[in-house]
């Protein structure tokens, strides 16, 4: 089938590798006939309205029906018998039933999609609400497009099968019901031959639907593909354009989309096959009725007139199922969105409070590994039986390789990922076994790409503590030193940050971080590689607010600056995710050890081949 | 003189909101041209498939009364082939119509995305900072998919409500002209319902698009900025965040959903009462015999199927106007001229030498203030350029306007003695290798990310660029080699390794000349070291233009230039400038001298006992990946 040769063509490309998990972009399996239950919940929050919306609805239809009968006695009772009075009085109730008809229908769509409006409102903050729960490690293996297709992109599919969806599907089986009890009344033994033909209907609908379901899962995959690769080429259109590589990923993306629209070509067709179906299902039932009613009427039972008003009546009742084969097709196309919706919310949350987690008092700031041994993948371990202290107030330096676990340090202590074994304490408080909120309110970071919101520069500071005067943003912001620069600006404070900050250069926007963190004034500060951008001429400027901001704090600094080394009260270097020299700059300079080389190697070597 | 001016305007101004409608949607139709069987396809399908639902279902009664009246038995096969083959017919123009309207509006998404795409990439660099990553994708996806409901839900129903409600007015013409009129009245009633409710949905769907663009960029930057979410602990304010302006974008859609169940059943009932009206005139004509009654039957019968269409049209204006909304969101980005377009008259240069010339340079972003001065600078083939100064300074906006991404506002820059306005910006950034402040890695392998400006390029190729980079060693101890995947923004690296692998992939388009952005400093020691390697390697015999922060670049270079509030103060060499005593000479006083004395110290220490750090991160490696 050629919707899923792309997925296979990516997958041979690993394309699917670290994104939101292979798995999740599964398109086997059958539906889950529990999500209708998972949706009743949300209804469920709006029951008065809901419920006036269905009684509404079964009003509509009654009045609906009515206006015709109305107008048939008009005619019959009234103007066939030349009553001017009567009729009258049957316009004047077509006028009261046609303006009760009138609120009637607008009270019910209004409702039924108030009703659907809110249900998704809910669904998608208790998506983001439990994003927001995730942890790291979710993030770090998923590309943030996809999910954003499913926030946006599969939260619309549902939107149409809330708002109107539902409630013409009840109205098409009201429908139905209605007809059918009309034909039973008509003629019993020709209507149960005309239902005959319902389990061939079901049948078909049942093989229908697993091809529909597959085809629409096919479809929803594509487009968040499409939506992720779109996100990834508009956030690195400056790369691409600096490489000149706009022919390569156009025809990359073109390739894609076209995908993507073929996918949807054939559930479309898919889609649209159910129609003929119906057609001919209700041809045989016609047919059927035919002969039947030929032999009734050779036995004199049945009368030519009732056996063509009977074959209307075969129409009438495809016509309801018509509808609902159209519905069912949405049905179909919105539970394979709230697959994916409800997949989002079952994503498992990794780091949680404990239930008798408790709230961590004000700290002095000690910190402690103690046998800690970890992995990122669990049989691939960075740590076995890592232990250090540092004391609180306390400047630490982590040096070492690339990969040998400086940052997982961090990580750990900010509880973003759980050890394996030992434990990390606070003050002598597990970390585990305190809230997540009140650890990590005590605990700074500031990292090497300074993520900035969109917003103000004030509001930016302010990140760190909502409720900050402006006076003690401008306080920070002297204190860093970055105030002079952000008064520079034409608006100040008031200056508009861009996406990411792209309008400030990343000096700026590194000390803008570090106002932010200070504002937030945490007793434990980490600081991991947060001076790499700053160039030599604003370093100057940086030291000095650097040491406030380190000053009487504990800290752990992630650094390659020769100056935040030398002046850290100690240096630990790290190996292979062990600690395997500490002391100060002149200790370990004295040692002539591994730091001794590392820092002989880092320039003196370069040196040599300069010379 | 105001009324006398108002009452000129308010047609005017009526006439003009006409025009604009006309123009958003002939450009939304104008994208079927290509696809103009389908279109047609659709078209007819539909027009076939409602006809025959109408006359299907009588023929059948006819033929099964004519037949089964005749009394004749053998005739029974014959009605049931009829039957049959007037159901499959039906079934066909249901199935032609049920894909091919859905066909037409995938197509059009397709070309959507596809013009879109390409506009983005054709946007300069200015476009990328004033638009939102999350606005954009708001415009790709939301606007582009209401764009294309507007086909089978919007277009499609148009023509077959008004078709309907045309055919069933001749039929009421024909049968009584008089009652026809009377019902035809409802026309005007129903075109004016239709502007109310247009006037009014216009502004709620213009917010409700708007507002979910804003949605979308708030849920792109609080999931990018997860670490700094988590970290100040503001997953509250960000849910608060979220949810204030979904809020926000669910009233809007309520409103308009509000106003659509108030104008449809509005109409219908305007209709109804029209109806109600031919029946009482209707009526009283029958009474005094002016009129017969079947002929009132039937006319106040077609009057009630003239529901039908009234009710598509109630339910596709809010398809319409939405699609009106996102049309307009897309055609802004389809119209956004680039700001920097190659001239008609551009070149295209093969081959250069790498001289490149600042002349009076002045640069300013849009009428904001001045951040480039009076830049002069002239950098002969193969010479380093370093640039030293404050953030803020205008040290990485010098560097954006060699490649083009910004045009200068004064001044030239000519490379090889051509103006880079008059060159073709692909073959000018073809020659230029820019490695930027942030290291932006696709989502891919990491041979892709090497070959991102080379697709082209050969495995060897490839693995040359990547050892030079002093990167052949650590890929080659990664479990997949080259074809190891780098995740989202390329997590799964280390700064320093990204930092490489922009370096590799700079090397591989083999520029002439190099442009790095503090390309060196976010590494840790080791790494440091190593990309000072690989940099050495790669700036040799190129024109390199390098902000820089590690004295051994800035001595190593043939002029440094040092930058204060967009002007460049002092120009040199490490000697002259030192000797000169001003910023520089006080710069390396209070920091470079540090480094010296450091290098100084580490001359000492090295040799004594080689470290083989090459082989230790490999080890490291390996043994992990095992």
């Amino acid at each position: 089938m050629k919707s899923h040769s792309y997925a296979e063509y990516r997958r041979s490309r690993r394309w699917l590798e670290n994104s939101l998990a292979s798995d999740d972009e599964d398109i086997s399996g059958g539906f889950d006939w529990r999500l209708v239950g998972r949706f009743r919940s949300y209804l469920g929050r709006y029951p008065l309205v809901s419920l006036a919306s269905v009684v509404l609805m079964v009003v509509y239809t009654g009045l609906n029906i009515a206006t015709p009968l109305l107008i048939g006695v008009a005619f019959d009772d009234f103007i066939a018998h030349g009553d001017l009075r009567g009729l009258v009085f049957a316009i004047g109730g077509l006028i009261v039933l046609n303006v009760a008809m009138w609120q009637a229908q607008y009270w019910q769509v209004w409702s039924m999609s108030w009703v659907g409006e809110q249900v998704l409102y809910l669904l998608s903050c208790d998506m983001f609400e439990h994003l927001q729960r995730l942890s790291l490690s979710f993030y770090d293996r998923t590309q943030i497009g996809r999910v954003m297709s499913r926030l946006q992109s599969d939260v619309d599919v549902l939107e149409s099968m809330l708002s109107s969806g539902l409630l013409s599907m009840l109205s098409s089986l009201l429908a139905l019901g209605g007809i059918i009890v009309v034909m039973l009344v008509l003629n019993v033994r020709l209507a149960l031959l005309a239902f005959l033909v319902l389990p061939l209907m079901v049948i078909i609908a049942a093989f229908w639907q697993k091809h529909a379901h597959y085809s629409f899962r096919v479809t929803r995959a594509a487009i968040s593909l499409v939506n992720a690769t779109l996100q990834e080429n508009i956030s690195g259109m400056r790369v691409i354009q600096s490489m000149v590589r706009e022919d390569q990923n156009r025809a990359d993306f073109d390739d894609l989309n076209a995908y993507n629209r073929d996918t949807n070509l054939v559930a479309s067709r898919i889609a649209a096959l159910i129609l003929p179906l119906v057609e001919v299902v209700a041809a045989l039932a016609i047919v059927a009725t035919i002969f039947a009613g030929a032999v009734l009427i050779s036995h004199r039972s049945l009368t030519v007139g009732v056996l063509v008003a009977f074959i209307l009546y075969i129409n009438r009742f495809f016509d309801p199922i018509r509808d609902l084969s159209q519905q069912y097709t949405q049905l179909q196309r919105s539970g394979v969105a709230a697959e994916r919706i409800f997949n989002i919310l079952d994503m498992p949350v990794e780091i949680q409070d404990r239930p008798d987690a408790k709230v961590l008092p004000p700290i002095r700031g000690e910190v402690e590994f103690r046998d800690v041994t970890f992995g990122y993948k669990a049989d691939m371990p960075i740590f076995r039986g890592l232990s250090f202290v540092i004391p609180a107030g306390k400047t630490v330096a982590l040096v070492g390789h690339t990969g040998a676990g400086k940052s997982t340090i961090a990580g750990l202590l900010t509880r973003f990922y759980d050890v394996q074994q030992g434990a990390v304490l606070v003050d002598g408080y597990d970390v585990r076994e305190v809230t997540q909120a009140s650890l990590r309110s005590q605990i700074g970071m500031v990292l090497q790409d300074p993520f900035l919101f969109t917003g103000t520069i004030r509001e930016n500071i302010c990140y760190g503590r909502l409720d900050a005067s402006d006076e003690e943003v401008e306080t920070a912001a002297r204190v860093i030193g970055v105030h002079d620069l952000i008064m520079q600006l034409a608006k100040g404070y008031e200056t508009t940050i861009r996406e990411r900050g792209r309008n400030l250069s990343v000096g700026q926007r590194q000390l803008i971080a570090f106002a932010r963190a200070l504002l937030a004034d945490p007793r434990i500060l980490i600081l991991d590689e947060a001076t790499a951008n700053i160039d030599t001429v604003t370093e100057v400027l940086v030291q000095q607010g650097l040491q406030r901001l380190l000053h009487g704090r504990t800290a752990l600094v992630i650094a390659h600056r020769l100056s935040t080394i030398k002046n850290a009260d100690q240096i630990t270097v790290l190996q292979r995710g062990q600690i395997i020299e500490q002391g100060n700059h002149e200790e370990l300079l004295a040692q002539n050890g591994t730091y001794a080389q590392l820092y002989a190697h880092g320039f003196g070597k370069a040196g040599g081949a300069e010379a | 003189m105001l009324a006398d001016s108002q009452r000129i305007s308010w047609p005017l101004a009526r006439l003009r909101t006409l025009r604009d409608y006309a123009r958003i949607y002939a450009r939304i139709l104008g994208f079927l041209r290509p696809h103009w069987k389908i279109a047609i396809g659709s078209v007819l399908c539909l027009i076939l498939a409602t006809t025959l639902s109408l006359v299907v279902p009588e023929l059948i009664a006819e033929v099964v009364n004519i037949g089964i009246s005749s009394g004749n038995a053998g005739q029974l096969v014959l009605i049931s082939a009829a039957v049959l083959v007037a159901s499959i017919l039906r079934g066909l123009a249901a199935y032609g119509q049920g894909y091919l309207s859905q066909a037409v509006s995938v197509v059009v998404a397709y070309d959507l995305r596809n013009v879109m795409y390409a506009q983005l990439q054709r946007l300069s660099f200015s476009y990328h900072d004033e638009n939102e990553t999350g606005q954009l994708m708001s415009r790709m996806t939301v606007d582009i998919e209401a764009v294309r409901n507007a086909f089978p839900y919007g277009f499609l129903r148009v023509i077959i409500a008004v078709l309907t409600f045309g055919s069933i007015a001749v039929i009421l013409a024909v049968l009584d002209l008089p009652l026809a009129l009377i019902i035809l009245l409802s026309v005007p009633v129903l075109m004016l319902l239709s502007v109310q409710v247009v006037r009014r949905l216009r502004p709620l769907w213009d917010s409700a698009q708007q507002e979910t663009g804003s949605l979308s960029t708030i849920l792109q930057e609080s999931l990018s900025g997860r670490r700094v979410v988590l970290s100040f602990v503001r997953e509250a304010y960000e849910i608060q965040k979220f949810q204030s302006k979904n809020a926000e974008v669910r009233n809007l859609k309520i409103a308009t959903q509000r106003l659509a169940a108030w104008n449809q059943p509005l109409m219908v009932l305007a209709l109804n009462l029209v109806t109600v009206l031919v029946l009482w005139v209707g009526g009283t004509a029958v009474v005094d015999h002016q009129l017969s009654l079947p002929t009132l039957v039937a006319v106040v019968q077609y009057a009630l199927l003239l529901g039908t269409p009234v009710r598509t049209f109630g339910f596709m204006i809010n398809w319409l106007m939405r699609a009106r909304s996102s049309g307009e969101r897309i055609f802004q980005v389809l119209d956004t001229a680039p700001a920097i377009q190659d001239a008609p008259d551009a070149i295209a240069l093969p081959e250069i030498e790498g001289h490149v010339r600042f002349e009076d340079v002045g640069f300013s972003y849009g009428a904001g203030p001045q951040i480039l001065e009076d830049i002069n600078i002239d950098a002969q083939p193969g010479q380093v350029i370093a640039l030293l100064g404050a953030t803020g300074s205008g040290k990485s906006t010098i560097l954006s306007l060699l490649p083009r991404f910004y045009d200068v506002t004064q001044g030239q820059i000519t490379v090889d003695g051509h103006d880079i306005r008059q060159l073709k910006q692909a073959s000018l950034r073809q020659h230029i290798g820019f490695v930027l402040q942030d290291v932006f890695l696709f989502n891919a392998t990491i041979r892709e990310n090497i070959a991102f400006g080379a697709p082209k390029a050969t495995e060897e190729q490839i693995v040359a660029a990547a050892k030079i980079a002093r990167l052949h060693d650590f890929i080659l101890s990664l479990p997949d080699g080259y074809g190891t995947w780098v995740g989202e923004r390329g997590v799964t690296l280390s700064g320093g390794q990204k930092q490489r692998v922009a370096i590799a992939r700079t090397i591989l388009m083999d520029p002439r000349i190099l442009v790095l952005d503090d390309a060196t400093s976010s590494v840790d020691m080791e790494t440091e070291y190593l990309i000072q390697e690989a940099l050495e390697a790669v700036m040799r015999g190129r024109t390199t233009f390098v902000v820089a922060s590690r004295l051994r670049t800035i001595k190593r270079a043939d002029q440094i230039l040092i930058l204060e509030h967009g002007r460049i103060i002092e120009r040199g060499t490490h000697e002259s400038l030192r000797a000169a005593g001003g910023t520089y000479a006080h710069l390396y006083d209070l920091q470079l001298r540090e480094q010296e004395e450091y290098e100084a110290q580490s001359k000492q220490l090295q040799g004594k006992r080689p470290i083989p750090l090459l082989n230790e991160t490999t080890s490291r490696w390996k043994e992990s990946a095992r």
